[in-house]
This record gives C-alpha cells, sequence and structure tokens, in this order.
C-alpha cells in the first residue's frame, strides 16, 4: 500500500507540487455510513472545478473535508503543495497535528457556504475586514479601503453598514463572497452558494461566480447549477455513493456522459 | 391616611437602600465571576469539570437560599477549624460577607446554566465560519461566539439579577438592616405592616424597574441587527422590550 503510493508520487512530482489543492484517496465515515470512498482530486491554479452529484453523494463533506471543517479518516491534502499533517490520535481517528497549520491553511482557502453564515452582529463591512485584520494582521484601514472596493464590485456598496439579517439572500451570499475575497485566497471552496437562494436571485451570485472564474481564481465549486457547471467550469467531477463517477471537460461529458450515472443525473435535472 | 408616617418610613426604608445595593452588587459580581468559572470548567470537555458543575448547580439550585445562607451563616462556625482560621473567619463570622457569599453561590449556579444555554445556542454555522477563515480558537470565541451568546443570555441573566435584587432581602434574617430588615424593624416598633411594608414594596419594585429598563437598553444597544434595518418596513420584530 505504501510502495504503491510512493512509486504514484514519484510518477509525477511535478504535478504534485504545482496543484493549488490536491487531495488523495480521501476517506470519511459517519458511523457505519462511507460517505467519501477514498477520492483523489486536483485542482491547478486557475482551475474552477464544479463537483455534481445527488443529495448525499458525498460533495459537500469532500470540501469540508479539504480546509477540515470535518476531520477525514484518511487521505492527504496539500494546498499548494504544502501537506496538510495529520496524527493518529489515542482511540484511532486521525486528527490535525498542528492546529496552528490548520488555521494558516484554511486562512488561503476561503468558503463560501450554503447558509452564507456572515456573522449576524456585525456590519456587512465588520464582516468583511474581521478575518483580514484578527487572522491575517494587516493594518485596519488598508482592509476597509480593500472592502469597500470588494463590496463596489460585487454591488452592494451601499449596504456596507447593513447587518445581514436586514439583506436579501442574492445580497447576504455576495456580501459573504467578498468576505472570501478579503483574504485574497489561494482556493476559493463553494458549498453550494445558490441552493439557499429564491430562484430570482440565484443569477446575481452566479455572475460574481463568473466574473471571479474568468479573472483566474482557482474555485471549487460544490453546485446544482448546470448551467454554470457546464459553461463556466473548466472541469466537472461526478461524485456517487462517496466515489469519482467521472471526471471531465464539461463541454465533452455534457454532450457525450461517459457514465450512465451522470447520464441519468442529467436527464433527471433536465425533466 | 397618614402621610406623614408614610413619609418618614420611605425615608427611613430609603436610608438602608444602599446596604441593599452593596448586597446586590458584591454578591452578582462574584457570582459572575464563578459561574465564568463554572461555565468555563463545563464547557472545558474535562468529565471532571463537568461533574463538579452538576453537582455544583444541582446542589445549589435545588436549595433555597435562605437554608444555604443559614448553613453559612449559622452552620458553619460549628466547625472549630473554621473558627480558628485566620482567613475564614474574619468572613464567616460577619453576617454581610456571609450573605454575599451565600449569595454569589447560589446566582453562579443559575447564572451558570444560563451561560451554557446561550453558548449552545450560537449557530454552528457563526462559529464554522470563523473555523473557515483561519481564527484561532480564542479569536473565535472573542469576535464571534461571545458578543453572539451575550446576546442570547442577557433577557434571561437579567431576571437572574432582578431575583437577586429580591433575595437581598434575606440579609435580614441573619441581623442586616438593609432594606427589609429596617422596615421589620418599623413595623415592630409601630404596628403599622400595612404602611411599613407597602413603602419597601414599592422601593423595591422601583429599584427593580430601573434595573430592567437598564438591561433593556443595553440589551437594545448590542442588537441592532435584530432591529428592522433603515427605510425597511417591519418585517422583522423588534427586540420586545421589558416591562
Amino acid at each position: 500500500m505504501s510502495a504503491s503510493l510512493a512509486t504514484a508520487a514519484n510518477a509525477k512530482p511535478s504535478l504534485d507540487t504545482t496543484a493549488a489543492i490536491s487531495v488523495k484517496d480521501m476517506r470519511k465515515c459517519f458511523g457505519d455510513h462511507e460517505v467519501l470512498k477514498g477520492i483523489s482530486l486536483e485542482a491547478h491554479k486557475g482551475d474552477v472545478i464544479s463537483i455534481l452529484g445527488s443529495s448525499g453523494s458525498g460533495k459537500s463533506t469532500l470540501l469540508r473535508c479539504i480546509n477540515l471543517l470535518e476531520t477525514p479518516d484518511s487521505g492527504e491534502v496539500r494546498v499548494d503543495g504544502e501537506l496538510i499533517r495529520m496524527k493518529q490520535s489515542r482511540d484511532g481517528h486521525q486528527t490535525p497535528a498542528d492546529i496552528h497549520q490548520v488555521e494558516r491553511i484554511r486562512a488561503d482557502l476561503a468558503m463560501v457556504f450554503q447558509s452564507f453564515n456572515l456573522w449576524s452582529h456585525m456590519t456587512v463591512l465588520e464582516n468583511l475586514v474581521a478575518a483580514p485584520v484578527h487572522v491575517l494582521k494587516r493594518p485596519r484601514a488598508e482592509c476597509l479601503e480593500q472592502a469597500e472596493a470588494l463590496l463596489k464590485r460585487v454591488g452592494i456598496w451601499e449596504r456596507r453598514n447593513y447587518y445581514p439579517p436586514h439583506m436579501s439572500g442574492g445580497q447576504q451570499q455576495r456580501a459573504a463572497i467578498a468576505r472570501a475575497l478579503a483574504m485574497n485566497p489561494k482556493v476559493m471552496l463553494f458549498d453550494e452558494p445558490t441552493s439557499a437562494l429564491d430562484p430570482e436571485l440565484v443569477g446575481e451570485v452566479l455572475r460574481v461566480m463568473r466574473s471571479l472564474a474568468e479573472e483566474g481564481r482557482t474555485m471549487l465549486v460544490v453546485t446544482h447549477e448546470m448551467g454554470f457547471a457546464r459553461d463556466v467550469s473548466s472541469k466537472v467531477m461526478f461524485l456517487h455513493k462517496g466515489e469519482v463517477d467521472s471526471l471531465g471537460e464539461p463541454k465533452e461529458m455534457f454532450a457525450r456522459p461517459p457514465t450512465q450515472q451522470f447520464k441519468q443525473f442529467i436527464t433527471n435535472f433536465n425533466k | 391616611m397618614d402621610f406623614d408616617f408614610y413619609l418618614s418610613t420611605m425615608w427611613s426604608v430609603l436610608k438602608a437602600l444602599p446596604l441593599t445595593l452593596e448586597i446586590w452588587f458584591f454578591g452578582v459580581a462574584i457570582g459572575l465571576v464563578l459561574a465564568t468559572g463554572l461555565t468555563w470548567l463545563r464547557a472545558s470537555g474535562y468529565k471532571l469539570g463537568e461533574y463538579f458543575t452538576r453537582a455544583y448547580v444541582f446542589v445549589f439550585r435545588g436549595s433555597p437560599l435562605l437554608v444555604q445562607l443559614y448553613l453559612i451563616y449559622f452552620g458553619l462556625s460549628q466547625f472549630d477549624f473554621i473558627r480558628h482560621s485566620p482567613i475564614l473567619w474574619p468572613i464567616l463570622r460577619d453576617p454581610m460577607y456571609c450573605t454575599i457569599v451565600a449569595m454569589a453561590l447560589n446566582t453562579a449556579a443559575y447564572s451558570s446554566e444560563i451561560f451554557r444555554g446561550s453558548l449552545r445556542a450560537v449557530p454552528v454555522g457563526q462559529i464554522e465560519a470563523a473555523k473557515a477563515f483561519g481564527m484561532p480558537a480564542f479569536t473565535r470565541f472573542r469576535l464571534v461566539t461571545l458578543p453572539i451568546a451575550l446576546r442570547l443570555a442577557l433577557p434571561a441573566y437579567s431576571t437572574e439579577i432582578i431575583l437577586m435584587t429580591k433575595a437581598t432581602a434575606l440579609a435580614s434574617v441573619v441581623t442586616i438592616m438593609e432594606m427589609m430588615g429596617t422596615a421589620q424593624k418599623i413595623q415592630h416598633d409601630t404596628f403599622r405592616p400595612i404602611e411599613v411594608l407597602t413603602c419597601a414594596g414599592v422601593i423595591y419594585l422601583l429599584l427593580n424597574l430601573s434595573i430592567a429598563r437598564l438591561f433593556a437598553w443595553v440589551e437594545y444597544l448590542l442588537s441592532p441587527h435584530l432591529r428592522p434595518a433603515p427605510g425597511q418596513s417591519q418585517q422583522i420584530k423588534p427586540v420586545p422590550e421589558v416591562l
């Protein structure tokens, strides 16, 4: 097992170091239920990977295992070539070996959540500067300036002094994307960013995400938006029952579904 | 109606207000410190800490404050080692200190339960977002968990503070001449319980009214995100006002 892993690593060492994110053989169980059955994934700079799958296929768990909001049972995650070190705890589970390393890496992997998770007791502007000031230790004035620019970019600058509960879902999600951008992240993780939105608000969020893809941001996007997956992403990954069912170019995948599962999945969506 | 008697009684009882406030303030303040420690112990994840706090809450929440006060004031002096302790005895022979200790121990039990509940009620998503942005545990607690938990705790905690104001009246049974003690003395001297107790009751009411208003104001200041936005219709319910 370890020998085969070593040869696999030796076979293409250059790729491993350049990948913005690389996940190798990730497994995760919740109780008896195996949610991830050995998933590998590689995203290079500028890649936009859409992760598709029906509910329960493990796509959100995969994303949450990458920034260790969930601790994977086994497998490795590298961000910009740096391995997140894990250790075996006494009860046999894996835990992060160095929480400071995890925190530093998380700061490079900004996440956008399905339910926005903006800090409700802070104004939008405060939401945007909290992490840059307190995690990245950047000067407050500089962060405020950047925050205002980002809010202009996502089109909610006039709402900068609003509290999140006072805004529509679409505005909140755009604020959440701006909050993620304020970290100047290496990779952005989107966990079903439009699933909690009213249909008429989905467009404004997708437009922002599309513009991020166009400027070459590295993004992992768990989504149900087939249009986004097909037109914007550089790769589509389809998960089925905790395994990578198919992976490929979006145009190719949608035109000629490589597996029966994926074919069925998109047919169900178009119904 | 004998207005002069009302006025003179009112004045006599009011003169004891500073003493009532003193008991209340120190009881509540020390209780808050103890409650913070208990909450931390409970949340720390140590099994021993959890058992200790559970037992503590069980005992001090489950028995009357009056019993606790009697045990501390009358009971503890039965033990020789306490009477001979250079640290404990100066505290435990003084009825004032005894009352404060009893109140602090009692309110700590209730408050720690309030704090525990409000910490647990902080939405997971808010904490997860803080984690996902790389905040270390203490920063996360300071910027996200604590401010949210504080707002959640305020309504219940203000009730606990008001209960403590009323509990200061128990000090009168261990010879303290605070407002209730003073009122009882006047009542015994004059045999006019209605007038005297009405005066005391009115002062307690006004005191609690101001405490409730104070908390309502703090709650209002801390909860701008729960009020309607400027120029927005009343679709979000405003913070319910106390009293």
